[in-house]
């Protein structure tokens, strides 16, 4: 293989106290992929994608982003980082999109979006909002650009997070169920904006509970039960012949 | 006068945006309790003795400058006070931590006379006994009383707001400070990008009714012999063996007062945009 993953977990394995939610996941994201992870609820889907931001210090496995490993030192609490800025670095690399949105209240939609790029990257102002300008057009919020999140829905707040993803160009976004919190009728809008970025070959790794749209959209299927990985493989294989009778279960639980 | 616009038919079209908030506050009910106001006014004027306010309107004046220093002074001091005691109790080392806690647990368990009286008659005249002290430049203030009236009101304040600050702080929701970490915001910019406006920002609805708290708490001072409005009241009253009348003036300054000041903060509040 000659291209560098965007994404490579090896032997990633975490706990909470005494309880093993992690018990070994290997997985790649290559650029252009879209991996959509699916299991049950308690699964460790979120722990698996918070790990890959550092937002859970692994017990212990490999992480790297674009080829570069987070540097990790055995303490007596285990693992912990050891290079706070090389975290700092990669993460606004990764964007993140969470299942509640996560908008700063405080700040305007536009303000919101240009947060990371005048105060993490240290892009100008004006350039900085020229771009979140052109992203929030994307995401169908050119109109909203002074409002205040509260004053939004909740499919206009899951774009504005989305743009204020975008606005920093990441390497991959990693999505934790960006629809759930959602009215059934706002999922609609958020997907379709998910959809046309993984159109554009977009990385991304999706926690999703909306099977029609992960078929539709992923270039590979991650079935997560119990902490490991059961089945995995390209949408047609997962959804249409699955071979896990636990998966099999699954896939007509929620369908 | 332009009786209706057709173009907009819903917009009023010749009452002004004060007009109508006027008719919007006068309310039946609101009609008559202005009435009865008046009425009483009215009613006092005439039948009680207010011949002494001329002669007093210039310490009156001088009364009320102090009380007005005494709370903004000690409002704005306490405020910046408080932040530390917050911080230090929400995210500092556990000794600092315990300390900014027994800080806050004590004065706000306390009377605030009786710290008022401690720092006076206690502290004031324990300083006075080293020459060292009497001869600095800072002597001729710790001689006088409104120092230790001001000291206690501004701690008093910051362990009142330290102990709203520290809720506020760790009221933010999770969430927000985690996207701030995931977009790989250092810690110290987290604070200051996002946790710190979120937490001022929730306190600030509380911070009104504090002011008007510190606001009453004020003529406590006179009981150390600063000459506030209250003590100028007074003194009015031992001067003039009037009752009533003194009285019922301060409680309408103190009623304007508190007033003003709700009215204010309810401005400035409207200015902040609103959030969850
Ligand atoms: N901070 C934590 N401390 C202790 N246990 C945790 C913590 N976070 C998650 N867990 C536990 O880890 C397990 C996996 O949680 P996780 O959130 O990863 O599941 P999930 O697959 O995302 O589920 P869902 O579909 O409900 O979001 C759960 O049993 C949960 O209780
Ligand atoms: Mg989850």
């Amino acid at each position: 293989m000659t291209e560098q993953p965007a994404i490579r977990v090896k032997g990633l394995r975490k706990r909470f106290n005494r309880l093993e939610v992690l018990k070994g996941i290997d997985l790649e994201a290559r650029p252009g992929d879209v991996v959509a992870v699916i299991g049950g609820s308690g699964s460790g889907k979120s722990t698996m994608l918070r790990c890959i931001n550092l937002l859970e210090i692994p017990s212990a496995g490999t992480i790297s982003i674009q080829g570069e490993a987070y540097a990790m030192r055995e303490t007596r609490q285990g693992l912990q980082p050891a290079d706070r800025r090389q975290v700092q670095r990669i993460r606004a690399q990764l964007g993140m999109v969470f299942q509640s949105f996560n908008l700063w209240p405080h700040r305007t939609v536009l303000g919101n979006v240009t947060e990371v790029p005048v105060h993490v990257l240290g892009v100008p102002r004006d350039e900085a909002e020229a771009r979140a300008r052109e992203v929030l057009d994307r995401v169908g919020l050119g109109a909203k650009l002074d409002a205040w999140p509260a004053q939004l829905s909740g499919g206009q707040q899951q774009r504005a997070a989305i743009a204020r993803v975008l606005a920093v160009d990441p390497l991959a976004m990693l999505f934790d169920e960006p629809t759930s919190a959602l009215d059934p009728e706002l999922v609609g809008e958020v997907l379709s904006v998910i959809r046309d970025l993984a159109q554009e070959k977009r990385t991304m790794i999706l926690v999703t509970h909306e099977m029609a749209f992960a078929r539709d959209v992923a270039t590979h299927v991650v079935f997560l039960r119990e902490g490991r990985i059961e089945e995995q493989g390209p949408p047609d294989q997962i959804f249409g012949a699955p071979k896990s009778p636990h998966l099999q279960q699954f896939i007509s639980s929620v369908a | 006068m332009p009786d209706i616009d057709i173009v907009t038919p819903l917009r009023p079209a010749s009452l002004s945006r004060m007009g109508r908030s006027l008719t919007a506050f006068f309310l039946p009910h609101r009609i008559i309790m202005v009435l009865v106001a008046l009425f009483a006014l009215a009613m006092m004027i005439r039948t009680m003795d207010w011949s002494w306010l001329p002669a007093y309107m210039p310490r009156l004046w001088e009364g009320l400058g102090i009380t007005m220093l005494m709370l903004v002074v000690s409002v704005v001091l306490g405020f910046i006070l408080a932040l530390p005691l917050a911080i230090a109790q929400v995210v500092g080392p556990l000794p600092l931590r315990w300390l900014a806690l027994s800080f806050c647990t004590v004065i706000r368990g306390t009377p605030l006379l009786l710290q008022m009286w401690l720092f006076y008659f206690g502290l004031g005249s324990l300083l006075g006994q080293f020459p060292e002290i009497r001869e600095t430049w800072a002597w001729p203030y710790l001689r006088q009383a409104w120092p230790y009236g001001l000291f206690s009101l501004t701690i008093s304040f910051a362990a009142y707001q330290g102990e709203i600050m520290r809720g506020a702080f760790t009221g933010v929701p999770k969430g927000e400070l985690e996207a701030a970490r995931a977009f790989g915001m250092s810690r110290a910019k987290t604070f200051r990008r996002v946790w710190f406006p979120r937490a001022v920002h929730r306190a600030l609805p509380t911070l009104g009714g504090e002011i008007i708290l510190q606001l009453k708490a004020t003529p406590l001072v006179a009981t150390i012999t600063v000459t506030d409005l209250y003590a100028v009241i007074t003194k009015v009253r031992q001067d003039t063996f009037l009752t009533y009348e003194p009285l019922l003036f301060l409680v309408a300054v103190y009623l304007c007062l508190s007033g003003v000041l709700t009215v204010l903060l309810r401005w400035m509040e409207s200015r902040v945009p609103d959030a969850r």
